[in-house]
């Protein structure tokens, strides 16, 4: 069992109260922030600690951070995001129901990094539990003082509120969530100007995930040395809440060392294969990473470890598949997904996604030909033309079925069928 | 007509907000529930709620997987079609739902009870296959879950208002 820090008050069916989370030393930092730290001190702690964003890209957050100039308007706003929507991820939903507290107090204290007044937490409608959660255990934050005006005596006034989505993945982008907020249609923004420079209502915004916010408190408490001491590999620091979903024994959310290797996560956290399934490949961080096989098992799963073997640990959701599930039907079902899911704002995602879609349906319903092979690696080319990171990264799972499950494309050609079907 | 117990609320959280456009999804939802859809009544009553047009409110609620611009019944099942339930038996799902149902993707019961959506990915792949009503979650179903689950909400729930 290793050191738990983001999961340390999770309990089996109950959510943790504002006590419970005090008395493991929630709302510590916050105090020893505004009495001891001024906002410089905690974000060059962070930078310190090399907290590298969870949402998937893996930016530095003290770096996001120092990127508001110390010069830049107010008021500033926080924000915090539990939309996702990545197919396999359900972490800010278990950390919701976890140890709300610990994300309020994250938020409170990033806010006071880049010297916000208002934080608003970004909800999706599937977890409109969460939602609620959030709302209640904020109210009781208020009363205990440390959300509002001049908290704990400090010059430092901070209000947070939860703010519901309509649902729609693209709304997990930073751009199209603050556009999201604003009432307009979730598109994203290139820069620029940059969020941190012009985003809510133009004013200097800082967003971050959710997993990235709450290891916050406890580098503050703990130090940047001991953050980087939690991962397993010298390149990453801290640890990461790994999602297990498909043909595994024990699907979960699993709190480890950031680089622990993917055959340790599945064979013994999630407790291996199901009886008679053998491991075939992983999506190893949501929709929009590329398939791994069994030559890539041992990868360490931080952000380095997963760039080596030219892939993404993205939001570390991973997908397993057996041998005796189509990886040629499991990417027509993931392009599905990103053609529903595409805002239609430029033309390489609205229409080349489809394009894509209809070359994988016919070879999956055996009327697929040699000669879609290379239309498609061309047409997945083109996604990298698009507008903002969403076609890119659906075209991952495509580029990659074609690259490592050639086998499994040409007999679906060749056979005229699935031949998982019988 | 919208009812003052419904109106006063949502225009005493616009007159508090420094953004009322900010609200928007937050309204829609609300005049969602009141009507069991965004109608295009409700839709008129958002934007001018808001200061907007009805078009701007058109486009945001045609955005949005959880807001319906047609009637639905009392209860939306949002099944699953992500990809770790698909390889979990989301086509059993659905075909189990057809079944009891005797509607598809996109159509409500005559009873006005259930609505059929395929939804993406609603995020509780540890307990996949899932699907969501009305805001809860429940998984991982097998045909004898589900039929617990309709019958229970049938059951409970008071009639709905038109049956269609």
């Amino acid at each position: 069992m290793y050191p738990q820090v983001i999961f340390q008050n999770r309990k089996p069916n109950r959510i943790a109260t504002i006590d419970e989370y005090r008395q493991s030393g929630g709302y510590q930092a916050l105090t020893m922030a505004l009495q001891k730290y001024s906002p410089k001190e905690v974000q060059q702690a962070v930078v310190d600690a090399n907290l590298q964003g969870r949402g998937g890209a893996g930016f530095p957050a003290g770096l996001k951070w120092k990127s508001v100039a110390d010069d830049a308007p107010f008021p500033r706003y926080l924000i915090t995001n539990i939309d996702e929507m990545e197919p396999g991820t359900f972490k800010d939903r278990i950390m919701a129901h976890a140890d709300p507290h610990m994300i309020i107090e994250g938020t409170i204290l990033a806010g006071y990094v880049v010297s916000a007044e208002k934080g608003i937490i970004f909800v999706r409608p599937s977890y409109e539990s969460s939602a609620l959660i959030l709302e209640r255990e904020i109210r009781i934050a208020q009363e205990a003082g440390y959300l509002g005006q001049n908290i704990m005596g400090s010059n430092f006034s901070f209000d947070l509120i939860v703010h519901r989505s309509g649902g729609r993945y693209i709304c997990g982008e930073g751009t199209a969530q603050i556009n999201a907020i604003m009432g307009m249609r979730a598109h994203p923004k290139q820069p620029p100007p940059r969020s941190t420079e012009k985003g809510l209502w133009d004013q200097p915004t800082v967003l971050n995930n959710i997993e990235t916010l709450v290891n916050v408190p406890h580098i503050v408490r703990h130090g940047a040395e001991w953050f980087k001491g939690l991962a397993k590999t010298k390149a990453s620091s801290g640890t990461k809440l790994y999602c297990v979903s498909g043909k595994v024994n024990r699907p979960g959310c699993y709190e480890l060392p950031m680089g622990t290797p993917l055959r340790e996560i599945i064979e013994e956290h999630a407790g291996g294969l199901l009886p008679g399934s053998e491991f075939k490949a992983c999506l190893p961080g949501g929709a929009s990473t590329c398939f791994l096989g069994k030559e890539d098992y041992d990868v360490e799963m931080d952000f380095e470890g997963l760039k080596k073997c030219r892939n993404r640990l993205g939001t570390g959701a991973v997908i397993v598949f057996d041998q005796k599930t189509c990886l040629v039907g499991a990417t027509l079902n993931l392009i599905d997904f990103f053609v529903r899911e595409s805002c239609g704002f430029c033309t390489p995602c609205r229409e080349g996604l489809p394009f894509i879609r209809d070359l994988l349906w016919r070879i999956e319903h055996g009327e697929g030909e040699e000669e879609f092979i290379p239309i498609l690696h061309r047409m997945c080319a083109h996604m990298w033309k698009s507008y903002c990171a969403f076609a890119p990264g659906a075209s991952m799972p495509v580029t990659s079925l074609l690259d490592h499950f050639p086998e499994e494309v040409h007999e679906h050609i060749s056979q005229k069928k699935c031949p998982f079907k019988s | 007509m919208l009812s003052e117990e419904l109106l006063e609320p949502l225009q005493k959280r616009i007159a508090e907000t420094d953004h009322p456009r900010e609200l928007v999804v937050d309204i829609m939802l609300a005049l969602q529930n009141h009507h069991g859809y965004l109608s295009d009544q409700a839709v008129e009553e958002a934007a001018r709620l808001l200061d907007m047009t009805p078009l701007e409110i058109e486009e945001l609620a045609t955005f949005y997987d959880f807001i319906y611009r047609e009637p639905v019944g009392r209860f939306v099942i949002h099944v699953c079609d992500g990809v770790v339930c698909w390889m979990n038996g989301y086509d059993s799902v659905l075909n189990h739902l057809f079944k009891k149902l005797g509607i598809k993707p996109g159509e409500t019961t005559e009873d006005g009870f259930f609505t059929i959506l395929p939804t993406a990915c609603i995020g509780y792949c540890d307990l996949s296959p899932a699907m969501l009503i009305n805001g809860r979650a429940y998984g991982p179903l097998t045909p004898e879950k589900i039929d617990g689950i309709l019958d229970r909400l049938r059951s409970e729930a008071p009639p709905p208002r038109m049956a269609r």
